[in-house]
């Protein structure tokens, strides 16, 4: 059997049913009044139903997947994100099964295809382990710190439920402003997959020599019009367009030209959103959001943090400094990954702190929730592709 | 008011402590531990070109001049001629030269004893046991004098003069 | 400092907000407040209680949860920084040259990398501030547990089953009715409680039912393992407890480890390899087809020899240990040593082999190979001809003050004098040989040709030895334990009693997870006839129900 083909059919089964759900928890939140009758309306448990078809398809993607390159596949951008997505979905199943609560699959789910699609962007092939995965700590820690992360980002998901609906978003605020900054970046996100695909579709491919940083001579294929050209480049393809700017040997033009053009796209996507419903988004998912039990809602987001924080203490910090141990001879070096895991941690024991003494709950828990997925994206995000070190593989 | 005594004991002994380790964080330094001044000069045993086993302890009782060196160095070579010069003056006053090669080929090491006459034991380190974990000799060349008694009275990381070296070995003779 | 005496007849500390033993509000705010704080129990935090020398002031200071967050926070932005532009010791800048490393910094990164470097946050880790904020977190850590664990641990112990309805009225989960048959509903209300497995304690009309008492100790459990971590981390500064040297050592050589004196290494041969179409899985043939080569391992394989008991440093009495190929993940490990594969070069020139020609007949009259790492002073050719090698140079750097001069040990730029002895010419032609260069004093009827040179790899192998890494782990394990017993069990208790007549009062308060604790209410008033309770926080769920229930 072709495990890798059927590999990629699973995934694309998950992606399908995940859109599903999503339109059925949108109609269970719809169609009832209050939280009390939407935990036992129909659409709420066709939408869990198909949520756990998605999950199992996608289960079966990731084990198929393992079978095929016989490693976990969790060694590049685009299995460890495709993991994350599905251990979220995994972390809201669970919660949905404890606290019975559609509108938080309304937004989870929504994010785990963002995720999804947006992992899909990076290379897809199945390639060999390097030396320095080659380990059993890969399948322990990198498994294990995803999970912590996704359980984490369910308090995120919370969080932004209880905030579409206790944010007044009829008046001018800071609130409003940061609201409406977080979907922008989620729609920023589809600027990068509607470009990216665009672009691919469209086969297109220009070649260029340059010239990097250490001053030694490189060769680089854009796939999107390259609108910055490296330092000292040269085109190869005559055809394409030529760069507008060359940039200094530190900046990757290539990753600019990417960011720039899923900007571009990202604020036509959301000029376009706002031309048609002449409302902000977060005015648009108000409605969704409105049938959430505000205090269920804190109390999710801050029981997601209290399961997660252990789970990705042990995954992110621990597992990793025994696998750093045992592979880079040092069990912490201050590499950017591990710095900014550091971080996490210690911000989410800052968020602990600061709800068990200092009495922030309701928005500012929901708040420090959103930030903290914020700053788990930036580690997965701008520290693999813009902070190089140890851990970029992708 | 003796419980509040007791208080402030216990919280100015723990605060003590905490500032202590913080102090000791600052200071202290992962660093491999170098020779000093005033430390026991580690006994060694190589072969000098003959095959013969020397150890460091054959010398006690008399001043020992231990210089590191390789034939590549510049200042090693310009210093060689006149610690052969002194060598022999101070045999006989009980200070030894020693000379330990920094794990180089027998040929090349053969060729500089004969290109520069010399006469004291030449050692060759060569799995630089000697110079990298006992002696911890980074610059080249280094020259140790170590005492009757076998303790390191001084340590030269440079390339010395004549006079120097005069007064060196003088200063490690037994009385 | 007097002692606060509640009505109740209990003495409790000064600062105290309710009473150790049956709750009552002591302040005048806690007795206006409809909820009342229940984090410490309402108990008096030590530091709260004096205020008058240098040592309580800093003593307070640190027991703060305020100051403790705004370390925290200080220690995540700090690290944030540092990752802006590469570390210190990710630089490839060799040696310690201050100058050098500034160059890099002004190089690749302008003004702001100069600017970067001239703050020291290249190598922000190791600075001073840096270490003392690490060292204030960890005293904030200690001093604001002891501060309040204690206090916890006495008003956790001094709790009285029956509490004063103005203690009850307080809490978030409150409710109060009269009810037919108290004495049933009490009794029933037991028995559902130790089925749900609470810890019931029955006192004059009063239930206290509790569970998972010891959740609450979890962050005090945490926190005594993050001390031990850093005090691990805080004793590799002792002398011995910590090793951490590099070492090259080429295919052929035998070296002393630095660091670990009294052993040798052998570096038996060092290779790489890589996946390759043909013998790689099938899977990544597209992966290979667009990488081109991907590397599968490093490998440098090993003998490792002890000197014998007694023998000393320099001495050859050395026995032989083990052999080991050492990969990246798979380090070598012996008494209490580990070594890493970390690096390699390829390419060194190990020998080099020349052919004598006859430069008239341009015939070769033999070969002959040098081992650049041991000449030999003479090569016989057979036939009365032989090269005697009479200067070697393994770096030669050309003509310093008169004479040829090498500037390393390491063959990069090998050049010779050979005397090549002939039968027609018996004292030999001098010939002076580097690469691509020959000169000659006179003009010789010979010449050595270069032919061919094998090169050699060297490995680059870091040497680690860490007697802390257990108290870390240790550290590790206790601070997961205190996370875990800290974050999945919550504290739970119920309050039932009579009140005056025949009313019944009940209240409930959790540390985390009041959910659940209104899922169990909710079975015990299945079975128990109590009063109807309500979330004093949860402003939604009056609407919630109304609007569900007219449906």
């Amino acid at each position: 059997m072709d495990y890798a083909a059927l590999s990629a059919n699973l995934l694309l089964v998950s992606f399908i049913a995940y859109l599903v759900g999503t339109f059925f928890f949108g109609g269970a939140v719809k169609v009832s009044k209050t939280e009390k009758t939407y935990k036992d309306s129909m659409w709420g448990k066709i939408g869990i139903v198909i949520t756990i078809i998605g999950f199992v398809s996608q289960l079966g993607y990731f084990i198929t997947r393992w079978i095929a390159s016989g490693h976990a596949p969790v060694s590049n951008m685009f299995e460890f994100t495709t993991a994350f997505s599905m251990m979220l979905v995994g972390s809201f199943i669970l919660i949905f099964f404890i606290y019975k609560t559609p509108s938080l699959g309304l937004f989870a789910l929504p994010i785990a295809i963002v995720i999804i699609a947006y992992a899909s962007m990076f290379p897809r092939e199945i390639t060999p382990l390097i030396p320095a995965l080659k380990s059993y700590w890969l399948t322990v820690h990198v498994i294990t710190a995803a999970l912590g992360e996704s359980i984490l980002a369910i308090s995120a998901v919370a969080g932004l439920i209880y905030l579409a609906k206790n944010v007044d978003l009829t008046k001018k605020s800071k609130e409003r402003f940061w609201l409406e900054a977080v979907m922008f970046t989620v729609v920023l996100v589809l600027g990068f997959v509607v470009s990216s695909t665009a672009f691919s579709l469209s086969g297109y491919e220009a070649d260029f020599t340059y010239v990097d940083k250490n001053g030694k001579p490189s060769e680089m294929t854009y796939n999107m019009p390259p609108l910055f050209g490296m330092s000292e480049y040269e085109q190869v393809t005559t055809d394409t367009m030529k760069p507008w700017f060359e940039t200094p040997a530190i900046v990757n033009a290539k990753t600019l030209t990417t960011f720039v053009w899923s900007l571009f796209t990202g604020i036509i996507l959301y000029i376009l959103i706002r031309l048609i419903f002449r409302r902000p988004i977060a005015a648009l998912l108000q409605p969704f959001a409105n049938k959430a039990n505000s205090q269920l809602m804190d109390e999710i987001g801050y029981r997601s943090v209290l399961i997660g924080f252990p789970v990705f203490t042990l995954g992110a910090l621990i597992f990793a400094m025994i696998w750093a141990h045992e592979a880079w001879s040092r069990f912490w070096g201050w590499d950017p990954k591990e710095v900014w895991a550091l971080i996490t941690w210690l911000f989410y024991a800052a968020f602990l702190h600061l709800r068990l003494s200092q009495g922030w709950e309701g928005k500012k828990s929901a708040w420090l929730a959103v930030a903290g997925f914020v700053i788990i994206m930036f580690n997965l995000v701008a520290v693999n592709l813009i902070i190089a070190g140890l851990h970029s593989y992708a | 008011m003796d419980k509040k005594k007791k208080r402030l004991f216990i919280r100015g002994a723990i605060l003590l402590v905490l500032a202590a380790a913080i102090v000791f964080a600052l200071t202290s330094k992962k660093e491999t531990k170098v020779l000093a001044v005033g430390d026991k000069a580690p006994n060694f045993e190589l072969q000098d070109m003959n095959g013969k086993k020397v150890k460091l302890s054959d010398y006690e009782g008399q001043g020992v001049f231990l210089n590191f060196w390789g034939t590549w160095c510049p200042p090693c070579k310009k210093e060689m001629p006149y610690i052969e010069k002194h060598s022999k003056e101070f045999t006989n006053k009980g200070v030894q030269v020693l000379s330990v090669n920094i794990g180089e080929s027998e040929f090349k090491v053969n060729t500089f004893i004969n290109q520069y006459g010399l006469t004291f034991p030449v050692l060759i380190d060569k799995n630089k046991s000697v110079s990298r974990n006992s002696y911890n000799v980074v610059p080249l060349p280094t020259t140790m004098l170590i005492d009757k008694n076998g303790v390191i009275k001084q340590i030269v990381t440079r390339e010395m003069s004549e006079a120097e070296i005069v007064s060196l070995m003088e200063s490690i003779q037994p009385e | 400092m007097s002692k606060i005496k509640c009505q109740c007849g209990h003495e409790n500390p000064f600062g105290t907000v309710l009473c150790e033993k049956c709750g009552r509000p002591l302040t005048d705010e806690a007795k206006k407040s409809e909820m009342v704080d229940m984090r410490y129990e309402g108990s008096a935090r030590r530091s709260q209680t004096y205020k008058k020398s240098v040592i309580d002031k800093v003593w307070n200071f640190f027991s703060s949860v305020k100051i403790g967050v705004s370390i925290i926070i200080a220690v995540l932005a700090t690290s944030a920084i540092g990752t802006i532009f590469p570390q210190k010791f990710y630089v490839p800048v060799s040696g310690n040259d201050p100058s050098e490393y500034l160059e890099y910094y002004e190089r690749l990164y302008g003004t702001v990398g100069k600017l970067y470097y001239q703050l020291g946050f290249y190598d922000m880790y190791n600075s001073w501030w840096f270490k003392i904020l690490i060292g204030m977190l960890g005293t904030s850590i200690i001093i604001a547990s002891l501060d309040r664990v204690i206090p916890l641990y006495k008003s956790l112990t001094k709790q009285r089953t029956k509490r004063h309805p103005s203690f009850m009225k307080r809490q978030r989960i409150y409710g109060e009715s009269k009810v037919s048959d108290s004495d049933e509903s009490l009794k029933n209300a037991e028995k559902a409680l130790k089925d749900l497995h609470y810890k019931v304690k029955v006192e004059d009309g009063a239930i206290l039912a509790e569970k998972n008492r010891f959740g609450r100790w979890g962050p005090y459990v945490n926190h005594t393992g993050l001390i031990i971590f850093l005090l691990g981390v805080l004793m590799r500064g002792i002398p011995g407890f910590y090793v951490d040297e590099t070492m090259w050592i080429r295919e052929g050589e035998t070296r002393e480890i630095p660091g670990a004196p009294g052993y040798l290494l052998e570096n038996v041969d060092f290779s790489v390899e890589t996946y390759s179409k043909d013998k790689a899985d099938e899977v990544f043939g597209e992966a290979l087809d667009k990488n081109g080569a991907i590397v599968s391992e490093f490998k440098s394989d090993v003998k490792l020899y002890k000197e014998k008991e007694g023998s000393l440093p320099g001495s050859s009495d050395v026995e032989f240990m083990k052999e080991y190929p050492i990969v990246v993940n798979k380090p070598l490990k012996f008494d209490g040593y580990s070594i890493f594969q970390m690096d390699y070069k390829t390419g060194e020139l190990k020998t080099m082999t020349f052919s004598l020609m006859n430069k008239k007949t341009e015939q070769s009259v033999g070969e002959f190979t040098i081992d650049l790492n041991d000449p030999a002073n003479d090569y016989d050719l057979g036939n009365g001809t032989s090269i005697e090698l009479m200067e070697y140079y393994a770096d030669y750097d050309g003509i310093v003050d008169g004479q040829p001069s090498s500037k390393s040990p390491i063959p990069n730029n090998p050049a010779f004098i050979f005397n090549m002895k002939t039968p027609e010419h018996p004292d030999g032609e001098k010939s002076f040989v580097a690469i691509r260069q020959t000169l000659e004093v006179e003009p010789n009827d010979y010449e050595a040709k270069f032919l061919s040179a094998e090169t050699r790899d060297a490995s680059g192998l870091t040497i680690r030895k860490d007697k802390t890494l257990y108290i870390l782990l240790l550290g590790g394990i206790v601070f997961m334990i205190g996370v875990i017993q800290g974050s999945y069990w919550q504290h739970r208790r119920i309050w039932i009693q009579k009140g005056s007549d025949s009313e019944m009062l009940i209240a409930a308060h959790t540390n985390k997870n009041w959910y659940t604790l209104k899922k169990d209410l909710d079975k015990v008033k299945e079975v128990a006839t109590l009063p109807t309770y309500t979330d004093k926080q949860d402003k939604e769920a009056v609407i919630d129900t109304t609007e569900g229930e007219t449906k």
